[in-house]
């Protein structure tokens, strides 16, 4: 039993029973009456557990009503809590006053599943949008996904700020580059940004709803189209949800190229990330040189699998492409070069005044608020917080082969740069162990479907960070839920903190240094 | 500065020649395509992208055509922030229900002659995710569209190819 789950019982009781059907079993699925899932909330902020995410599913067809999700961690223990709204009083009580970064969780359930939360804040609708009916609720069994909404009148109600001097900047859903949809709203006073406020959920595609109309292969398709630059992370994080659920066990081999996969993947982001953030502080030197890299990855991606992103490549039960003992020579000469030349380029970014100028002390996200937000990912570890899936709930190679975390302490643009380096530097390292000692075998197991009714978690540190993935069987062993959370739907609330008091010139650089999915929040 | 300037000689130019029967197709169609250029956008092609949904896989190839590898600027061919700038709209995606007035809005501040590319799979038949209460599919049921480029997401040579073919029509 871990400390979490043992706290719970003790606070609760016989209150809190424990069900069975969550895989994998180590980490547990309590059931609380639906009066004290604030209770088990409060319980959990006095250990100082973080929020991970909170959701809801339709199970009017399997037990009855509406299941209200919480899943909770501390260190390597995670809990998951539910509680069961009934059809006829779709409602639980809102955990927003304990933890802040529920309340974006929260608007989503009642914007998109019509169950309310009492005694929230706030419950303007989130992803779905002022001019949408109130009554759609399209993730209810009974929405057929095919209605095409109709638009009602409606209005946003912002976040305002008044005084002599104040103005208000709104940017967005189009915006001046080369990047996703979403608006930001400033309240500035000369150059200085007193507020800023997001609002997304222009790239909602109905994907979580998409999800229960698909086979569970299909799904792997989808996931890997949930944010693009994320494809091999999001699709191995469904896919481990998906095979623990059916207990399906992918051969070693497939869980090391898996592996081999997310770690570049991670590589050609964060040099995108590294050179668009100096670009954005008009440097573009790093810009090019750091694009030439990356473009060096990504064809080197497409010469051993055939695809430049890497999409398309794990399935159920393993990956669908091997590697050949030339491509692990190609791959571990391509390392040695791209090592040689990123160094290079590292000089340049630590001596650079004029650069170092713009990025320190810009956009400081606090270690205390990171942690009341429940930041995860490279964010999170640029302000203090030592949180890596891969440590915490290590799959194969992670255990045998253990990544060095990268924690900084300032919490600027500067310290989410560097983490961002040594991440990249840390990621050769590990593909290099990883190709040393490549286990043989299959790289794919018979992926049977899962038995009804039972539900499957998982988690990857991707990229960005900690997503997360929890599926649901159905009564014929479909799809009931997918639940989808990209880091992007906790980390994006990190972004409107940062801002306070810096100009608003800074504004693209700290958004850039933060760089959250779009797509992978409003799904 | 001088580390900066030793990495810039270093580097030299890497900037490649495209694929020849691509550098072929451009050669062939370059003197209609230089007339058509001068006339109708004044020697250079300004494009205003807009991503109507999609789940930003097009943008990394989009991204990839401006490095240093693909160079797009080479041909005339830049990126500008504001539709009001903009002879074509490359746009990604199926057509999101909450994007919707954003991209018609775009549409109607790009002033004429102006040409509409749809890129990528979802863009060209609504991909993966179809048509839904929150995907309104491809491109052409929101707005006209002049050209497609297919691909999962394309790359960055086929979206070249696509955009000169575009001019050339």
């Amino acid at each position: 039993m871990n400390a979490l789950h043992e706290r719970l019982v003790a606070q609760l009781g016989e209150a809190a029973m424990q069900l069975e059907d969550l895989r994998p079993a180590d980490v547990p699925l309590l059931l609380v009456p639906r009066e004290q899932f604030n209770e088990a909330a409060r319980t959990m902020k006095y250990q100082e557990a973080r929020l991970v995410a909170e959701w809801a599913s339709d199970e009017t067809l399997l037990a009855g009503g509406y299941g209200i999700y919480a899943c909770f961690s501390k260190g390597s223990d995670f809990l998951v809590v539910k509680c069961v709204a009934p059809e006829d009083d779709p409602a639980f009580p809102t955990i927003t006053r304990k933890y802040a970064a529920a309340y974006r969780f929260e608007r989503q359930m009642h914007s998109l599943m019509g169950v309310t939360p009492l005694g929230s804040p706030d419950l303007r609708p989130w992803i779905k949008f002022e001019d949408w009916p109130e009554d759609a609720w399209p993730l209810r069994k009974t929405f057929d996904s095919r209605t095409r909404m109709p638009r009602v009148p409606g209005d946003y109600r912002w976040i305002r700020a008044e005084g002599e001097g104040v103005y208000e900047i709104p940017v967005g859903p189009v915006h001046a580059g080369i990047i996703e949809p979403g608006h930001f709203r400033f309240q500035a006073m000369g150059e200085e940004i007193l507020n800023l406020e997001e609002r997304l959920g222009y790239v909602h595609k109905g994907i979580e709803k998409r999800f229960e109309a698909l086979s569970w292969e299909d799904g792997a398709r989808l996931a890997g189209r949930v944010s693009g630059d994320t494809t091999v992370a999001h699709s191995c994080c469904y896919c481990q949800a998906v095979e623990s659920m059916a207990e399906c066990t992918p051969p070693e081999r497939a869980l090391w190229l898996r592996a081999i996969m997310l770690e570049r993947e991670r590589i050609a982001n964060h040099l995108g990330d590294i050179g668009a953030i100096c670009n954005d502080v008009a440097f573009a030197f790093l810009f090019f040189q750091c694009n030439i890299l990356k473009e060096q990855i990504v064809r080197t991606n497409f010469q051993l699998f055939q695809q430049r992103f890497l999409k398309d490549k794990i399935v159920p039960g393993g990956v669908t492409v091997d590697l050949s003992d030339e491509g692990i020579d190609c791959m571990l000469r391509e390392l040695e070069e791209f090592s040689k030349k990123f160094e290079q380029l590292i000089v340049i970014y630590d001596n650079n005044a004029s650069l170092e100028d713009r990025v320190r002390e810009t956009g400081i996200f606090s270690m205390e608020k990171a942690k009341d937000l429940g930041t995860v990912g490279i964010v999170a570890r640029a302000s203090g917080l030592d949180l890596d899936i891969r440590l915490q709930r290590p799959a194969a190679p992670y255990d045998i082969i253990v990544p060095r975390v990268s924690v900084q302490q300032a919490g600027d643009v500067n310290a989410r740069v560097w983490v961002r380096i040594d991440e990249i530097r840390e990621s050769v390292r590990l593909l290099r162990e990883m190709l040393y000692n490549l286990p043989t075998g299959e790289i794919c197991a018979e992926f049977i479907p899962p038995l009804s009714q039972a539900s499957g978690l998982a988690f990857v540190e991707g990229w960005r960070g900690e997503i997360m993935y929890w599926v649901q069987a159905g009564k014929a062993g479909e799809v009931n839920r997918c639940m989808v959370r990209d880091p992007s739907s906790l980390n994006w609330l990190g972004l409107e903190q940062s801002i306070h008091g810096n100009i608003v010139p800074d504004f693209p650089v700290c958004n850039k240094s933060f760089n959250q999915s779009y797509s992978g929040n409003d799904l | 500065m001088l580390r900066i300037l030793h990495q810039i000689f270093r580097t030299g130019v890497v900037t490649e020649p495209l694929p020849a029967e691509v550098e072929q197709e451009i050669a062939e169609i370059g003197a209609r395509l230089e007339d058509r250029i001068r006339k109708k956008f004044h020697r250079s092609l300004t494009i205003r992208e807009v991503d109507a949904g999609s789940c930003n896989g097009c943008e990394l190839e989009i991204h990839a055509m401006n490095n240093a590898f693909y160079n797009c600027e080479r041909f005339g061919i830049h990126f500008t922030a504001s539709p009001r700038f903009a002879d074509m709209l490359l746009v990604t995606g199926p057509v999101s229900v909450n994007m919707e007035i954003a991209l018609k809005r775009t549409y109607a501040a790009t002033p004429n002659p102006k040409i509409v590319v749809a890129v990528g799979d979802c863009a060209c038949d609504g991909g993966i995710f179809g048509e839904s209460y929150a995907s309104l599919g491809r491109i052409s049921n929101v707005i006209p569209v002049d050209a497609h480029i297919p691909g999962c997401p394309p790359s960055p040579v086929s979206l070249l190819q696509g955009i000169f073919r575009a001019i050339a029509q």
